[in-house]
Parts: C-alpha cells; sequence; structure tokens
C-alpha cells in the first residue's frame, strides 16, 4: 500500500466519520432557541445567515407573529430588527404592536418598520436590508399567496443573507406551502394554557410549532413555550411532552380508518 | 375670455384684434356682443392660468434661484449677481423675452433696482434695463395706472388731474398719504427707487447649487447618470470646503421644451460622499411612477443640497457601533429613496394610557437617534405578556350573545364570522379614556384578555360601564358593545 493510496483511504474514512457523525453534535454558532429537542433535531439550534420561513392559517396570525418574534429576538439579540410587511396586513391581523414587543422581551428600540406597498417592493426593500451587515434579522411579512415568491425569489433573499450574515424570516400568513431555499420551514398554530383553573391560568406564550422541513436533517413537532423574561423558548412547564408526538409515530391511518368503518 | 363676476359675465382678457373692435376689460359680455357680434367667447380657467404662471416660473429656475410669482400674471426674478453669466443684463433680458415670445407668450420685461420698478416697467414700456438710481426718471412719465395699485386709487389720481407718475411724485408725500392712504405712498416710493418690497421666492434658496448646462440637449440614461455623478462630485467638494454634508438634495431636470421635473431625496443623516448621492438617485429614479421623460433631450441638469448640516467626524475603524448605525441609516435612506420616507418608521413611546396611542410612529431617517434613545416601560417580569403583539388600529366589533354577570367577560363571541368560545379569562382590566382631552363621548373600557378553545389569545373590551355609561335617556340599561383590539401570541 502505497501513500497516495493510504492518504485516500484515511480522507475517505474521515468523510465517512462526518457523515456518521451523531446528529446531536452540535454545528458551530448556530444560535440555541433554549427548547432542548427541537435545538437536538435542528443540531444547536436556528442557522444564522440563512432563509426561515414561518407558515400559519389566516386566524393564527397572532401566534404566528408571536413566533417569528421569538425567532427573531433569538438571533437577533442587542442588534437592529427589520420588520418589512405589506400595507394591508395592518388590517387583515393588526398592526405590531411595540407594547407587546416589548412583553415579550424583545426592544422596541431596535425595531425599524417598514410598510410596503405590495409584495415586490416587500422583496426588494428585504432584499435591501438583509445587505445591511449590521442588522441581526429581518422579517418580511406576506399575506397569503403571491406569485412573486418563487424560488427564485427565496434564492434571492438566501444568498443576500448569506452575503452578509443576517437572518431572514419570512412569514406567510394564510400562505400555500410552496417549494423554496429555505433552511427551515414551520408551521405554527397557538397552543392552549396549560390545563388548570380557568380564571387564573394565564400563562407564557406557546406555540404548537411542527418543524416540516429542515435541510439538514430531520423534522419534528412540538409544543413551544416563549419564555418572556429569559427572551427565549422552553419546553412546556406543565405539559406531559407525549401530547405534541411527531404524526409519524401515530397509528397507521388506513387501519384506523378501517376499523372506523368495521365499527359502524 | 369671460369670467363670472357677480352673476355678471364680464370680459376677463381679449386679444388685439378684440382691442382695435373696442373692446375693453371688464365690459360685460352683452356689451361686447352688441360691438362685435362676430366675438369668440372662451370661459376663462384661473386654476389653469396659475399652473401656467408656475410652469413658467420653474422654466424661469434656470436664470436664477430666487422666482416670486406676482399672480395673476407676473413673475419676479432677482437676477442679483446671475446677469453675467447669461452676458450681462441685457442679454438675459432678450432671452428671457425671446425664448417665451417663441412658446407663444405676449411677454413684456424689465429689468430694475426695485421689484416694483421693473413691474411698472413693464406695463408699459417693456425691454428696458433701468441702471439704479434712474428709476424715478424712467418711471416718471408712465401713467398711473402703471403702478397697479387699487383701482379706485387709480380713479382717484385721475380724477384728481395726476396722470402720470411723475405728477404724483411731484406732490409733497403727506398730501398723497392723507388721500390715498400709506400704501400707496409705499408702493410709490417702490416704484421711484426709494425702499425695495423684498419679494417672496416660491422656494427656499437651496445652500448649494451646481449645475450643468447643454448646448445639445442630451436624452440618453447613460449620459443624465454620468452628469448626475459628476455634479455630486462637484457639490461634495463645494461642501466639504466648509464641513458639511447634504440632508436634502434636488436634482432639477429642465427640458429643452421648457418643462422642468424636479426630483428630491432626503437622507437621514448628511451625505458626504458623491457615491453615496449618486446611488440614492438611481433608487430614485428607478422607483419613480412616471420615469424621467428627457422628450427632445434636457439641456440643464442641477443639482442642490437643499439642507445642509455640520458633519462631525468621528473615529470610524475603532468604534464599530459609529460604523453600525452608519450602515443602517445608509440602508434606510437607501429604502426611503424607493418607496417614501413615510413608509420607513422608528417608534417612539408616547405618554398615553390608551393602548392605540401609546406609540408613535415617525420616520425613520429623522428620529433614528431618538428611537433609539427611547425610555419604554419595563415590562413586569415574571408576569405573563399583558398587552397584544398585534393591534388593531380601529377595534373590530364582535358579537357576544350574553355574559353571566353585566359586568363579567362573555363565554362565547363572533369574530369574522367565527365562532370563539371562551376558556380561559383575565380581566377585567379597566382603561378610562381621557376625559380631560375630550368631550366625554368616549366610554370606559373593560379589557379582558381571553384564550378560545383553540388556543388563540384575544385582547377583548366591552366599550362602557353598565353602572353609569350604558343608559338611555330614561336610565335603563342598554346592550354594550364589544371589541377586540388585538391579538396575543
Amino acid at each position: 500500500m502505497n501513500g497516495a493510496r493510504t492518504g485516500t483511504l484515511a480522507s475517505l474514512r474521515g468523510s465517512i466519520a462526518r457523515i456518521e457523525a451523531p446528529s446531536e453534535a452540535a454545528m458551530p454558532n448556530r444560535i440555541a432557541l433554549g427548547h432542548t429537542s427541537a435545538d437536538a433535531i435542528l443540531r444547536g439550534g436556528l442557522a444564522p445567515a440563512a432563509l426561515h420561513e414561518v407558515f400559519a392559517a389566516g386566524h393564527q396570525g397572532g401566534a404566528a407573529t408571536g413566533f417569528i418574534a421569538g425567532l427573531a429576538g433569538r438571533v437577533s439579540a442587542r442588534k437592529p430588527l427589520v420588520w418589512v410587511r405589506q400595507d394591508f396586513s395592518d388590517r387583515e391581523n393588526g398592526a405590531l404592536s411595540m407594547r407587546g414587543l416589548a412583553e415579550l422581551g424583545l426592544d422596541p428600540r431596535l425595531l425599524v418598520t417598514v410598510r410596503a406597498a405590495d409584495v415586490d417592493s416587500g422583496l426588494r426593500t428585504a432584499a435591501d436590508a438583509l445587505a445591511c451587515d449590521a442588522l441581526g434579522a429581518v422579517v418580511l411579512e406576506i399575506w397569503g399567496d403571491a406569485r412573486q415568491l418563487d424560488l427564485v425569489a427565496s434564492r434571492k433573499l438566501t444568498l443576500a443573507a448569506q452575503a452578509s450574515g443576517v437572518t431572514a424570516l419570512l412569514l406567510r400568513i394564510a400562505a400555500t406551502p410552496i417549494p423554496s431555499t429555505a433552511e427551515t420551514r414551520w408551521i405554527v398554530r397557538a397552543a392552549h394554557s396549560p390545563p388548570g383553573n380557568a380564571a387564573s391560568a394565564w400563562g407564557a406564550p406557546r406555540f404548537e410549532a411542527e418543524l416540516v422541513r429542515n435541510r439538514h436533517g430531520p423534522v419534528g413537532r412540538w409544543i413551544m413555550e416563549w419564555k418572556c423574561d429569559e427572551c427565549q423558548f422552553s419546553e412546556p412547564s406543565a405539559y406531559p411532552q407525549p401530547v405534541a408526538a411527531a404524526p409519524a409515530h401515530r397509528p397507521h391511518q388506513a387501519q384506523a380508518r378501517a376499523g372506523h368503518r368495521l365499527a359502524s | 375670455m369671460v369670467a363670472k363676476d357677480h352673476n355678471a359675465i364680464l370680459l376677463h382678457a381679449i386679444d388685439e384684434a378684440a382691442v382695435r373692435a373696442g373692446l375693453s376689460i371688464g365690459l360685460p359680455l352683452a356689451n361686447a356682443r352688441a360691438i362685435c357680434p362676430e366675438l369668440t367667447v372662451y370661459d376663462a380657467d384661473p386654476a389653469a392660468d396659475l399652473k401656467t404662471l408656475n410652469d413658467i416660473a420653474d422654466w424661469c429656475d434656470r436664470f436664477t434661484p430666487l422666482v416670486a410669482l406676482d399672480p395673476p400674471y407676473g413673475l419676479f426674478l432677482d437676477i442679483t449677481g446671475c446677469a453675467h453669466l447669461f452676458g450681462g443684463e441685457r442679454a438675459l433680458l432678450q432671452i428671457v423675452i425671446n425664448a417665451l415670445s417663441r412658446r407663444g407668450f405676449a411677454v413684456s420685461a424689465a429689468i430694475a433696482g426695485t421689484s416694483i420698478a421693473a413691474r411698472t416697467l413693464t406695463r408699459y414700456a417693456s425691454g428696458q434695463v433701468i441702471a439704479d438710481g434712474a428709476e424715478a426718471e424712467a418711471v416718471g412719465p408712465l401713467p398711473v395706472s402703471a403702478l397697479g395699485a387699487d383701482p379706485a386709487v387709480t380713479t382717484g389720481l385721475r380724477r384728481a388731474g395726476l396722470k402720470t407718475i411723475g405728477d404724483v411724485a411731484s406732490r409733497a408725500p403727506h398730501e398723497i398719504s392723507a388721500r390715498f392712504g400709506a400704501d400707496f405712498t409705499t408702493l410709490l416710493g417702490h416704484a421711484l427707487g426709494r425702499g425695495d418690497a423684498p419679494i417672496s421666492p416660491r422656494k427656499p434658496l437651496p445652500d448649494y447649487i451646481v449645475e450643468k448646462r447643454f448646448p445639445e440637449p442630451i436624452a440618453t440614461d447613460t449620459v443624465i447618470a454620468l452628469t448626475l455623478s459628476s455634479l455630486a462630485k462637484t457639490l461634495v467638494a463645494a461642501m466639504e470646503k466648509q464641513g458639511k454634508g447634504a440632508r436634502q438634495l434636488e436634482a432639477s431636470f429642465f427640458r429643452t421644451d421648457g418643462a422642468v421635473r424636479a426630483i428630491m431625496v432626503e437622507t437621514g443623516r448628511p451625505v458626504t460622499r458623491p457615491e453615496m448621492i449618486d446611488r440614492l438617485f438611481r433608487e430614485r429614479l428607478d422607483a419613480l411612477n412616471d420615469p424621467l421623460d428627457p422628450g427632445f433631450g434636457f439641456d440643464l441638469i442641477r443639482l442642490a443640497a437643499g439642507r445642509t448640516q455640520i458633519v462631525v467626524q468621528q473615529q470610524r475603524d475603532l468604534d464599530t457601533t459609529v460604523h453600525d448605525n452608519d450602515e443602517i441609516s445608509a440602508m434606510i435612506d437607501r429604502i426611503a429613496a424607493r418607496i417614501g420616507g413615510k413608509r420607513v418608521v422608528v417608534h417612539l413611546p408616547l405618554e398615553s394610557h390608551i393602548p392605540e396611542r401609546a406609540a408613535l410612529a415617525l420616520p425613520a431617517q429623522h428620529h433614528l437617534a431618538a428611537a433609539s434613545a427611547a425610555a419604554w416601560p419595563e415590562r413586569v417580569a415574571g408576569e405573563p405578556p399583558l398587552r397584544p403583539l398585534r393591534l388593531f388600529e380601529r377595534p373590530e366589533p364582535i358579537k357576544v350573545p350574553f355574559a353571566s354577570v353585566p359586568d363579567g367577560p362573555p363565554h362565547q363571541f363572533t369574530w369574522r364570522r367565527a365562532l370563539h368560545a371562551v376558556v380561559r379569562v383575565e380581566g377585567p382590566e379597566r382603561i378610562a379614556m381621557e376625559w380631560w382631552k375630550q368631550d366625554g363621548a368616549a366610554l370606559t373600557r373593560d379589557y379582558f384578555r381571553v384564550e378560545d378553545a383553540e388556543g388563540q389569545r384575544f385582547w377583548i373590551f366591552r366599550d362602557g360601564l353598565y353602572e353609569n355609561e350604558l343608559r338611555d335617556e330614561e336610565g335603563k340599561p342598554v346592550p354594550a358593545n364589544w371589541y377586540v383590539h388585538g391579538l396575543f401570541a
């Protein structure tokens, strides 16, 4: 065995070792969300300098905004945040309230809001903002299905984010997911407060977050609670986890339906 | 041209043929038709007249930045220090008269030491250039109507036998004041070159102006862009000498056919780099709804710094926050140049407990520093959010079937055609309106934070208190209106 072959073998072994490395191994410079199992799936947390998408149904605007504000709060700690939204999203979901943002633990002083007239101008503005490396994150909020937001547009956002190191967060309310270059894609809805006395059980914001796409790892589904004081996500305090088990672990759908038909 | 004045249709403007036929301005239309039956009549349009005058004033900006309107038909140009650029005062006067006559306007123009003297001259002796101090003898032989005083005064003077301005000037001023008022004496004094009334230019004088004239009109985008960048360099060089940077820039494009297009950009910080000016204008020009139309070409492009500010030089390399702030305000300027400064906002807290008035959105270009130093109310540690994340500008009405106790929260409500069953409630939080500011029409609100069966959280309120506010004239209770005001995360 000569030296060249030994070298080749060594490098191959190295790459196999890298591939076989446990997925829990944290990637460098990932930003931990605070939710242990989600962070494990994401290999340490949310990747900065990439595009992340959050989808929600039309009536889940409040929860989706809270979730993306949480992500933005995690990735852009003490750095300015630019929030681009369409004119009519104020009417659909209400304007972003600074007091409400402060209640979530984010700093309204670091927020610059841009109202775009339409999707095109929103995309252009977001790309412009992403080019500014002094920012922590750029949130682009687009309501409904937008023809302009295709693979090309999301590629542009991804490239702009990679070039400057600013994280791009795309909030899509009442939209159907279409192929994109996003690093992760989440579908968010509001989750119940923990069971307890109806009159006193208002706790921290809770989200039922489903990770439906993860470019570099598996997906999952969790109940996440936002800790306003620590400005991070966490496992729900009083809920047992299996309530939000991943759909893959459920019994097979066809069987369940067959049983149902027999019974009726 | 006719115009309606107190229910009578009077002649408003007439052409030369009509003058020859014996008509005069102010004659009733019926009389005019009697004199000249084949009269062609149009309605006067004062708004269009004023617009035309403004357009001409725009065109005149090429001669001097100080152009004032003298409605209905006049313009003042302050050409102090400008005439030599056009080959002297007489040449300048010729250029103006020729150019406007070519476009079909009847022009009379004159140059004198005071604005009123020049105006008086234009009425009867167009094309004159009067040296300083020679006003009295120039306007002396002109009839008094040239002064443009009140018609009653003019008639009075004529009746008194004072036909020319010289006649009036030969009387003692106190006699004239006693008979015709001090205003007229002042006007007369100005016409005779004694003192001057300041003109009020249409636009404030920019701090710096650079411009480029083209013997051959230019029309291609490349040349326009190149011209703008070379102008930007000159402007920056001029400002740099005094340590200033531009906060507001205006590029004016003068078309050969007289149309003028002005494009303005504002910046959050004084701009000191030509590339930056270049980029801002490029963004702005790209985003124009009606693109720059060169027509037959531009023969003059001007770049003016409308507002400037002294630049404080900061150490850039070591202090990263300074660098970051520069980057951010440059980014804001770029976005604002394209979509408008009012669309890019920062938020300042307001001293008000009314939720919708607790924050103020202000243009980021001007208030970035104030916003980053603002003091927001601290959140109470350990508490869940007390205020919603999204707030409706106008609370949305919801249907509430009943509440178990009059002052209590609802069990269910219908919002946007969907029924929400209330599972959890926090409240009420009572917020009284600002009775010291308003007429007392606004009712006290009882806010509840509610969670529905799906886990969505709303901020709803009942408008009015049952015990004293929700009563009709006879004191009977009336049903309350409920609203959803915000969404919690």
